[in-house]
């Protein structure tokens, strides 16, 4: 067995007053890639919050690469990506090579400058999304789709070994989403980086990922894709209620 | 002007305060605009004319402080304040701008009694409230030139780090930044570049000269460095343009080193219009 990237044991986290998630736990080995599926609300990005400490559980364990989370400083080994692309300061005057090499930041460590040479990493971490001719724009007068893809190269500078993504697509054309899932699932294959996934769009992703976390407000499933393949509709309408359905 | 540099040091003083300030005020005051921080700015510029209005009236009363240099309790008052905005506003979590008003208040409150303890309005402290081109002492000047540094040395180590803080702190966060810290240091960079610039434009204009050459470079930069650079030269430029008409037309260098900033804010709005229109007219 791969060792254990991320651990959660009985997590349990309430906003103020909305219980959020109840009682979680699972585990993601080293190589894994899944794909987290829930409803609107089901805490699915909360539960990505708590994996990187943005927020705090109220009970439970969190551990990533083996260290509780409290104690666990190698963030760089982290690359992340926001749900909302919208979320940052959007009339803030940079360039999309500037946001990018802001990516930088935790890996290189306080006191130490961008060296000289980053400028060859902003490149690859935008040609392996699409936006390498857009490097002096500034950020704010890109389409959001754009925006989006900017901040995934802005977590794939540092080459993190774990990448949490929470609807990276959404805003992206139908060819750019292939395309990117494709470069998902290269950087899953080739380097053995672990991805977490967020996302809606299960059939552009289901023949790339290999485990599948079925969540609303608590896990429901938690295993291989071929076992998930085996669930039937009328399970899912039980955890999910009406709306969802699984389309081969 | 070159003659009364050589042979003034008062004005010798004044004028490389000037040029300091010129630099650290925008160069701070694009962190201060890009995070929506201006409004702090301008509460602690009233704290600290609290902090200078106290010191004068001290000198008044207590023989022994009667040579005083106010820009101390100034520094004092300001980074104090900073301090406590910054407690109020974990305190008041849904509300964090209440901070501000309640610091300007507590700030303007103070200052006026201290100005009637201090039985009214002096040429002294017209001087912190305006500015001044003849009242700025040698150490006036070291302490602006400490100021300086700590505002440099801050910058040189947090540069990166205050650039992800001020563009997107989730992501900050989620990298495991010591946000909190780096920012509580910001703020008293901030409160001691107030305190600073104060003895130059005065305490009333101090958040201009920070945000005005930032408001201007925004519509000409793309880039964060770049807007980094153009601040400092239309900071720069309105300084040394107001300190010197200041000087020739015997005025409050505050007035006009703001008047200049704003006439350099419409020029470059202006002159960006008209380019527009000339680019777009060819096609
Ligand atoms: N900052 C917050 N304060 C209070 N409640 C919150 C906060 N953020 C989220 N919630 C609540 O927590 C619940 C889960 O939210 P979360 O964002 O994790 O859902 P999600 O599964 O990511 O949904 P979506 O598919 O819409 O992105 C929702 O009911 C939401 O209203
Ligand atoms: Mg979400």
């Amino acid at each position: 067995m791969t060792k254990p990237l991320i651990e959660l044991q009985n997590v349990s986290f309430q906003y103020e007053h909305t219980k959020v998630l109840h009682n979680i736990s699972f585990s993601v080995s080293e190589g894994d890639f899944l794909a987290i599926l829930g409803p609107n609300g089901s805490g699915k990005s909360t539960l990505l919050k708590l994996l990187l400490g943005i927020v705090k559980p109220l009970s439970g364990e969190i551990k990533l690469f083996g260290e509780s989370i409290n104690s666990f400083h190698n963030r760089e080994w982290v690359g992340y990506v926001s749900q909302k692309s919208n979320a940052f300061n959007s009339a803030f005057p940079a360039t999309v090579e500037e946001v990018v090499k802001s990516g930088l930041t935790k890996k290189l460590g306080l006191f130490r400058r961008i060296p000289k040479n980053a400028n060859r990493l902003v490149r690859n971490a935008l040609e392996s999304v699409g936006m390498e001719n857009y490097m002096s724009r500034n950020i704010g007068q890109l389409s959001g789709g754009q925006q989006q893809r900017v901040f995934i190269a802005r977590a794939l500078i540092a080459e993190p070994k774990l990448l949490i993504l929470d609807e990276p697509t959404v805003g992206i054309d139908h060819e750019n989403v292939q395309s990117f899932y494709d470069m998902l699932a290269t950087l899953n294959k080739e380097q053995q980086k672990t991805i977490i996934l967020v996302t809606h769009d299960v059939d552009t992703v289901s023949n790339r990922i290999s485990h599948v976390a079925c969540l609303n407000h608590t896990i429901h499933f938690h295993g291989f894709k071929k076992d998930f393949d085996t669930i039937s509709n009328n399970k899912l309408n039980d955890w999910y209620g009406h709306s969802v359905r699984k389309i081969h | 002007m070159i003659e009364a540099l050589l042979n003034y040091p008062l004005i010798q003083n004044a004028f490389l305060s000037g040029l300091i300030i010129g630099i650290i005020a925008p160069l701070l005051g694009v962190f201060i605009v890009v995070r929506r921080m201006s409004l702090i700015a301008d509460a602690l510029s009233h704290v600290t004319l609290a902090g200078i209005a106290g010191s004068l009236y001290l000198s008044q009363s207590v023989a022994s402080l009667a040579l005083l240099n106010p820009i101390y309790l100034g520094i004092v008052a300001s980074v104090g304040g900073s301090i406590l905005i910054e407690r109020l506003r974990s305190l008041y979590k849904h509300y964090e701008e209440l901070a501000i008003p309640i610091i300007m208040s507590a700030g303007i409150g103070l200052s006026a009694i201290f100005i009637s303890l201090a039985s009214g309005f002096s040429t002294d402290l017209m001087s912190y409230l305006f500015g001044s081109v003849s009242v700025v002492s040698r150490q006036d000047l070291i302490v602006i030139s400490i100021i300086a540094l700590v505002v440099f040395v801050f910058l040189f180590l947090f540069f990166k780090e205050m650039f992800v803080l001020s563009f997107d702190e989730e992501f900050a966060k989620a990298t495991g930044l010591p946000s909190k810290w780096i920012h509580l240091l910001f703020i008293i960079v901030v409160a001691l570049v107030i305190a600073a610039s104060m003895r130059i434009v005065g305490i009333l204009l101090v958040s201009s000269l920070i945000t005005l050459p930032v408001a201007t470079a925004m519509r000409i930069s793309k880039g964060f460095k770049e807007t980094i650079l153009y601040s400092i030269i239309f900071g720069e430029s309105a300084v040394i343009i107001g300190l010197i008409s200041a000087f020739y037309l015997n005025l409050v260098p505050g007035g006009t080193i703001v008047i200049t900033s704003i006439i350099i804010l419409f020029f470059v709005i202006l002159v960006k219009k008209l380019v527009l229109s000339l680019r777009v007219g060819r096609r």
